[in-house]
């Protein structure tokens, strides 16, 4: 038991598998503070997984395909935006329609475009990255060093997200908008336009999310690959109770979990029970071992402005 | 100089009302300028009209010498109107800077939350309403939120405030030293618009007042030259009893008796000490107190909403202790709760369903577990007719009456069937003149037919004056019991603020 927590290989895929979670956790962040619950990131990084791949194989650019990834999550998370805020339609059941969406069109369009035998196999990946200094440092640098970009990116996003939303004129708004929407339009604030922002952000940084694991960590897309990672990084964005390194610390202990368990697989374990691992700690997290975390007020309430 | 504020014919229309019917008003520069008016009467829709929230149907805005033509609070803002909401526009997580400056920050990308603070701070001291820009507005007092709201408009460089019924949440206390602020600030040249149902208030702080009466402005008067008589006539537009006749007391058999009750709330701390009292019929008993000091644990727990922690309570000399709500009701317990949205109405469901609440189960209205709503909707015209609710339309959602309105279907449903037991938790609470007579009149009726009310509220008025024995808590304790004939406010007041009573004390004052 001890070699394996002694394993750098461990901590590194911690880091590894927090980052899918970590991004759409972050967009997550974005959108409640703005008042809308977004549920359809896992739509919108299944689908960003997907087209990650088309774009970066039809360029044969990895970094067109991240690009391209992103413009459709954007596309996506801005129909749920016009539906949700401007329509303002039920959102968990938007959510969810997204979702379903989201799984049967790209396993149609995988079956479609590159038949049975899946995406193709020279699908250009992302790049991976040493950091000079600490690569050389004996344990830290195998764990810090060598990720793919999009690891590094997140970490950068990470704290542009929680300067952005503590310490600028806009951020206060968006958090406003998510408290008290009525007092935010009173003080000349507009609400929609801020939502639809606090969602675009959230698409954006789920497509993110969605490309990583699909040209990031792999070069092809299966079915269903998300596997619920865009619900889980709800739950880490509760845990993290709503700010950007809550959310990150909770990512790396759901991360954590995955990594842990992908080490117990060849022991004695059962691995189906080591399976389920990331999504004990899930639920143990949001039934409040880490203490009761309050919302925005209106989160998930839609807005019509008074006319 | 021209007036601060014209407002000439203007008409808005809602589906079904006109809120306001061809209304006038001219503001002066410097005046108080109350506006009274009953829940309802337009007073609301009005301000939300100068303030851009609504767009008027017709008419026109004279503001600082200029037509109005605005679309949004942005634009009201930026000509100088500030407006104070009845419920506050403020982010409770958010310091007290935050909430001011919000929308109108001071320049550059990054919150300058320095720079905030000492905007705050020398707006605070130029107009004597001091305040610490960094606290968090959740842990305000409701008197210290609205000093914030009333600084977002300085900080916005109001000419005009408009106060939404300033009054409405703040303790006697708050509310003097809120009359205070306004004449200072209209010392400096502000305008005020003050909005509320009060008389005793208008008559207190303004220099004129205008009366409205369902949509119409009704008149304009000089506050010097009128009396709370005609305010009132003039605002219900019939003449309206002020102090009500109560007829003799001739109290029967014991309704409810409560005995040696404590109650103890999630947090195990005692709310509810040992409490003992009996209610006779044909007798008012009103149980005086500070808000928070156990009157709605001692209701509930009557009420079986709330666990008991010992004592017993009999309801004609039966033991109704562990009787459920439900079970209670069939005794003949109605209950009238302090909060009328939350916990009185279903606000989404009719008028005619929520007049059903109680009895939806008995076989009047409900088959085989099927509703029968020709039943209810019979029961509802009757009851929408006999207790004058407004507008008489049963069909119409909880939610869209006003608060008097609603407090009347809450009362037709309970004292409709002419209960044993009438436990009321101010029962008048944000009511205007007329309904709080109507509401008076009605218990005391209710008594009158040999009914034991049991009424609980934070208005000494209201106790004093219906009240035939008055019960005094203070921190979960039955400090004393008087008779409500010789009854003086001192007295109450001392009880209530935990000191016993005793001649001595009072001589010695």
């Amino acid at each position: 038991m001890k070699e394996i927590f002694l394993n750098p290989q461990l901590w590194a895929a911690t880091l590894a598998m927090a980052t899918p979670l970590a991004l759409p956790a972050l967009g997550g962040t974005f959108s409640e503070r703005s008042g809308v619950v977004n549920i359809a990131m896992e739509g919108i990084m299944l689908i960003a997984a997907f087209f990650a791949v088309v774009f970066a194989h039809a360029t044969g650019s990895a970094w067109l395909g991240f690009l391209g990834a992103i413009i459709v999550g954007l596309i996506v998370a801005l129909i749920f935006a016009w539906a949700a805020v401007s329509l303002t339609a039920n959102q968990i059941i938007l959510g969810m329609a997204i979702n379903i969406f989201a799984s049967g069109i790209t396993a149609y369009l995988l079956n479609t475009m590159y038949g049975f035998t899946g995406t193709p196999t020279d699908t250009p990946m992302l790049p991976t990255i040493e950091i000079p200094g600490i690569k050389s440092i004996p344990f830290l640098g195998q764990v810090l060093s060598g990720h793919s970009v999009v690891v590094y990116l997140m970490i950068i996003i990470l704290f542009i997200s929680d300067y952005f939303l503590f310490h600028t004129n806009l951020g206060l708004r968006l958090r406003a908008v998510g408290e008290n929407p009525e007092a935010a339009e009173t003080a000349g604030i507009n609400v929609i336009k801020l939502r639809y922002l606090g969602v675009a952000l959230s698409g954006i940084l789920s497509a993110m999310g969605g490309a990583y694991l699909s040209i990031g960590v792999l070069n092809s897309f299966n079915p269903d690959m998300t596997s619920g990672r865009g619900y889980i990084a709800l739950a880490a964005m509760i845990f993290g109770k709503w700010t950007p390194f809550g959310s990150f610390g909770a990512a790396l202990l759901f991360g954590f979990a995955t990594a842990l368990s992908m080490q117990l697989q060849n022991t004695a374990f059962s691995k189906n029970i080591i399976m389920m691992l990331p999504y004990i700690v899930t639920i143990l997290a949001l039934v409040g071992v880490g203490g009761k975390s309050v919302a925005p007020a209106a989160d998930g309430v839609p807005y019509t402005p008074k006319k | 100089m021209s007036a601060i504020l014209e407002v000439r014919n203007i008409t808005k229309r809602f589906p079904k009302v006109v809120a306001n019917d061809n209304v006038n008003l001219t503001v002066e520069r410097g005046e108080i300028h109350a506006i009274l008016g009953e829940n309802g009467a337009g007073k609301s829709t009005l301000m939300n009209i100068i303030y851009g929230l609504y767009k008027p149907d017709s008419g026109q805005l004279i503001f600082d010498g200029e037509e109005l033509n605005i679309s949004g609070p942005h634009e009201a803002i930026e000509k100088g109107i500030g407006m104070v909401h009845q419920h506050f526009m403020l982010i409770p997580v958010f310091t007290v800077a935050e909430n001011i400056v919000l929308g109108a920050e001071p320049k550059g990308i990054t919150y300058d939350r320095k720079k905030a603070n000492d905007l705050i701070r020398e707006i605070s001291q130029r107009y004597h309403l001091e305040i610490d820009p960094d606290a968090k507005v959740k842990d305000l007092s409701v008197g210290l939120q609205q000093r914030v709201e009333i600084l977002k408009a300085f900080y916005r460089k109001a000419k005009l405030l408009i106060l939404d019924e300033p009054t409405a949440m703040l303790t006697p206390q708050e509310t003097q030293k809120l009359f205070e602020i306004m004449r200072e600030l209209v010392k400096q040249g502000m305008s005020i618009i003050f909005i509320s149902h009060k008389l005793e208030e208008v008559l207190q702080i303004s220099d004129r007042v205008t009366v409205m009466r369902r949509g119409k402005a009704v008149g304009t008067l000089k506050t010097k030259e009128t009396n709370e008589q005609e305010l009132a006539n003039l605002m219900v537009g019939r003449e309206v009893v002020l102090r009500i006749e109560k007829s003799e007391y001739k109290p029967g058999d014991v309704v409810l008796s409560v005995e040696n009750l404590t109650v103890v709330d999630q947090q195990n701390v005692t709310r509810v000490k040992d409490v003992s009292f009996e209610i006779r019929e044909g007798e008012i008993f009103g149980l005086a107190g500070i808000d928070g000091n156990g009157q709605l644990e001692l209701v509930e727990a009557i009420m079986g909403l709330r666990p008991k922690k010992s004592g017993s309570v009999f309801f004609y000399g039966k033991d109704v202790t562990n009787f459920s709500t439900r079970q209670l009701y069939r005794e003949g317990i109605s209950y009238i709760p302090q909060d009328r949205q939350a916990d009185g109405l279903v606000l989404d469901f009719t008028i005619a369903e929520n007049l059903i609440l109680r009895e939806y189960k008995e076989p009047t209205y409900s088959r085989s577990g099927v509703i029968q709503y020709k039943k209810v909707y019979e029961n509802a015209e009757k009851k929408v007719k006999e207790f004058d609710v407004r507008p008489p339309e049963y069909m119409l959602k909880a939610r869209n009456l006003s608060g008097g309105n609603q407090q009347k279907v809450i009362l037709a449903r309970e004292v409709g069937y002419n209960p044993k037991l009438l436990i009321a938790v101010q029962p008048t609470r944000g009511m205007d003149v007329g309904a709080i007579e109507y509401i008076h009149r009605r218990i005391l009726e209710l008594r009158d037919k040999g009914a034991a009310i049991f009424l609980v509220s934070l208005e000494l008025e209201e106790i004093m004056s219906l009240s035939d024995r008055i019960g005094v808590i203070y921190n979960g304790q039955l400090m004393d019991i008087l008779d409500g004939k010789t009854a003086i406010r001192e007295q109450i007041g001392m009880l209530m603020a935990g000191s016993r009573f005793d001649k001595t004390t009072l001589e010695a004052r």
